[in-house]
């Protein structure tokens, strides 16, 4: 009774706003239609709408999945700072970074499903109904950790949010054991999606012991970064507090990652030119394009540009401590990673081909189109659940106010 | 105890609905009997009959042919190898079209099984500077040799190892197979493969009705649908019949040798003792059954 009166009560939140929520959430419908326009392109023509072909036969959509695992991921290792720093809003940090989490995990599963040229197959992955090739496959395993990720985060957060609800003591033994556990998890889940890479002999751009280490080093930048204008937002508009010195920590914690992530890519960049063997191809057509060929040169240098000027930003500490440059600094690392990720990464990996042959892609309108829908999709169903523990956090929605309401509504006709 | 009871009723009835709702929804039961296919390797030998049967009607229905589909296993005598000779080989691409012919291949997206590589003398093998969109007048050109690649069928192939739902697997003759009904499309093989041998139905396979070869193998040369990987299977359905495959007959200059690693007598044996042999990539460890040599 209490779980369904939980339910018709969110439901009646989320959708209940102020004018910009609504603008909001008209905003991201808009652009849920409009991607889904090209997704049903996609559907009905199949993949042959996007620009994959033969020899590059991954591109952006594996790329986005490959970028939302590494925010999720990031999501929840602020959870370590919080409790090392002891930050004073640490229940709302972990409840915030993990709904980032359980959102972005859902979003690599549509980027999965998108990419994948038989959907309704994808029962053939689960056990026993199926056969996963586990443990030799490293998808399955990436299938596996990001599962076991998702539910791990969504049973935290939703207990921790219904526990408040209902105005009972959360199990405090569970709660910090399953947290604690979403750490290793947390760094689980990019390691295994940089071996699903790392492992194949075939594409020596990948074949770097360094690439996993510099997944989750890129992550560290990009996942803080969110909820660093998230939690500005939250502070702006609800009574969510969190203190500017907090923010700050973030964004010192980030440096320290973007110097890591910095240091690995030297350090890939000096083997590979020094060495100066065949395989430095890849670098070569990501970084100065091969011939004619400079199609993915303009997305290599906006990443390597912004993520340098973010890091800067960031490390003198006039620029970090102000939020204006902060905000700046959070929004181009966001961006570096995301094209690092999404184009960066994959397309060289497959030009040239495992032939010696070039097929030069850019995304498709179709493979965009279908991304943005992802991301409204996403954003939607984040934004949502943002509603929901704002409501129980700061805004006393609790199963008593509920009880109250629905009294003093039926008292009214009586009264009248 | 009554609450928990009205909402498990009120879940099942909810999974209940969904089902049913997904299965009305414009799917008639020949799709749901498709969806629900298993894995060719876990179905005992009725099964596979069944199964082949219903095939042959979709076929009937779809292409408005009687399809031979054969599902006849290895025999476990057999060990089958390949040997193609660099020297002989002119580049003229027979190989490529008889392939696509005997195998069903789609004409239009185009895919083609075999990739023929011209390559410079001066520069040996060297996949940097091949060129697989060559278009002389005539071949061989001056200072250019050939290399057709196809799928090397790996004795450690890495496209299987890597594939998430056993839908590839090796056969006991050492024929690297797909289980079209079980491939999910996603093209971690493909990404795995070191020598580009396996290519994805982009789009729903166009093939002109005259063009279909009606005589074919489950895990081989049946016609395919959109969204799944396919790839040489050494023409399964004519080498488990013990017949050549068919780039061997067409080769117009006997550059092409096939036979079973396992008979000493064999033609393949004899190259791989006798003659200068080489395999692709052989740094990777695939341990491919496809030989390279030099016969004159």
């Amino acid at each position: 009774m209490n779980f369904l009166r939980f339910v018709t009560g969110s439901i009646r939140i989320i959708l209940h706003g102020k004018k910009n929520y609504y603008y909001w959430l008209g905003f991201l419908l808009l652009l849920l239609l409009w991607g889904a326009s090209g997704y049903a392109k996609q559907l009905n023509e199949g993949l042959i709408a996007t620009h994959m072909r033969d020899s590059v036969s991954w591109a952006f959509y594996i790329g986005n999945f490959t970028f939302l695992v590494g925010v999720a991921a990031a999501a929840v290792m602020l959870v370590v700072p919080a409790y090392v720093y002891n930050w004073k809003p640490i229940k709302e940090v972990v409840i915030f970074g993990e709904l980032l989490a359980v959102s972005a995990v859902i979003m690599c599963i549509g980027f999965i499903m998108v990419d994948i040229g038989n959907p309704q197959r994808f029962w053939h992955m689960l056990p026993i109904l199926g056969t996963l090739n586990f443990p030799r496959s490293m998808l399955s395993w990436d299938f596996f950790v990001l599962f076991i990720y998702l539910l791990v985060n969504f049973i935290v957060v939703s207990h921790l949010l219904y526990s408040i609800f209902i105005k009972k003591e959360y199990n405090k033994s569970l709660v910090q054991a399953l947290v604690l556990f979403s750490i290793p998890m947390a760094v689980s889940i990019h390691t295994v999606t940089a071996f699903l890479y790392n492992a194949l002999p075939a594409r020596p751009y990948w074949n770097s012991a360094l690439l996993a280490p510099r997944f989750l080093a890129s992550a560290f930048c990009s996942g803080p970064a969110i909820l660093l204008i998230l939690f500005q937002i939250l502070r702006k508009y609800t009574k969510f507090e969190i203190q500017d010195k907090v923010l700050w920590k973030i964004a010192e914690y980030m440096v320290y990652a973007m110097s890591i992530y910095l240091f690995f890519s030297i350090a890939e960049f000096f083997k590979e030119f020094y060495s100066d063997t065949e395989h430095i191809i890849f670098w070569k057509y990501l970084l100065f394009g091969i011939g004619n060929n400079r199609e993915i040169v303009f997305y290599s240098w906006s990443s390597i540009i912004m993520g340098t000027a973010a890091f800067f930003l960031y490390l003198i500490p006039t620029t970090r401590k102000n939020l204006f440059t902060m905000n700046i600094g959070a929004i181009l690392i966001y961006a570096s990673v995301y094209i690092e990720k999404g184009i960066a990464l994959v397309i060289p990996g497959f030009t040239p081909d495992v032939l010696g042959q070039f097929y030069i892609y850019t995304p498709s309108m179709v493979e965009i189109k279908t991304a943005v829908m992802i991301f409204a999709l996403g954003s939607l169903l984040f934004t949502f659940l943002v509603k929901i523990a704002i409501a129980i956090l700061f805004e006393g929605y609790d199963i008593t106010a509920l009880v109250r309401k629905k009294a003093s509504k039926e008292a009214q006709p009586a009264v009248a | 105890m009554k609450k928990n009871n009205s909402r498990r009723s009120f879940l099942k009835n909810l999974s209940v609905a969904t089902f049913s709702t997904l299965a009305l929804a414009g799917c008639d039961m020949r799709a749901i009997d498709e969806f629900l296919t298993k894995n060719f390797r876990v179905l005992s030998k009725k099964e596979k009959e069944d199964l082949i049967h219903k095939l042959k009607i979709s076929y009937r229905k779809k292409y408005g042919k009687e399809f031979q589909i054969s599902d006849k296993p290895a025999t476990g005598g057999e060990l089958f190898g390949y040997a193609l000779d660099l020297s002989r080989c002119i580049g003229c691409r027979r190989c490529v079209y008889a392939c696509v012919e005997e195998n069903n291949q789609s004409r239009d997206p185009q895919v083609q099984w075999i990739q023929v590589l011209q390559m410079e003398k001066v520069r040996g093998i060297d996949f940097a500077h091949a060129n697989v969109y060559y278009n002389p007048e005539k071949v061989p050109e001056e200072g250019h040799f050939y290399i057709p690649i196809a799928c090397q069928q790996c004795e450690n192939p890495p496209c299987v190892k890597v594939c998430p739902v056993k839908a590839t697997w090796k056969a006991p003759d050492g024929i690297v197979v797909i289980d079209y009904n079980w491939c999910i499309g996603c093209r971690y093989c493909m990404a795995a493969c070191p020598y580009g041998a396996r290519h994805f139905n982009w789009a729903e396979p166009g093939i002109p009705e005259e063009k279909l070869n009606t005589d074919t193998h489950y895990l081989g040369n049946r016609p395919r649908i959109k969204g799944v990987v396919e790839k040489c299977t050494f023409c399964i359905q004519r080498v488990r019949e013990n017949l050549y495959p068919v780039c061997v007959e067409i080769c117009p200059v006997g550059a092409r040798k096939f036979g079973n690693l396992l008979d000493e007598e064999s033609e393949v044996r004899y190259i791989i003792e006798n003659k200068r042999v080489l395999v692709l990539k052989e740094e990777l460890n695939t341990q491919p059954k496809f030989f390279y040599f030099f016969g004159v």
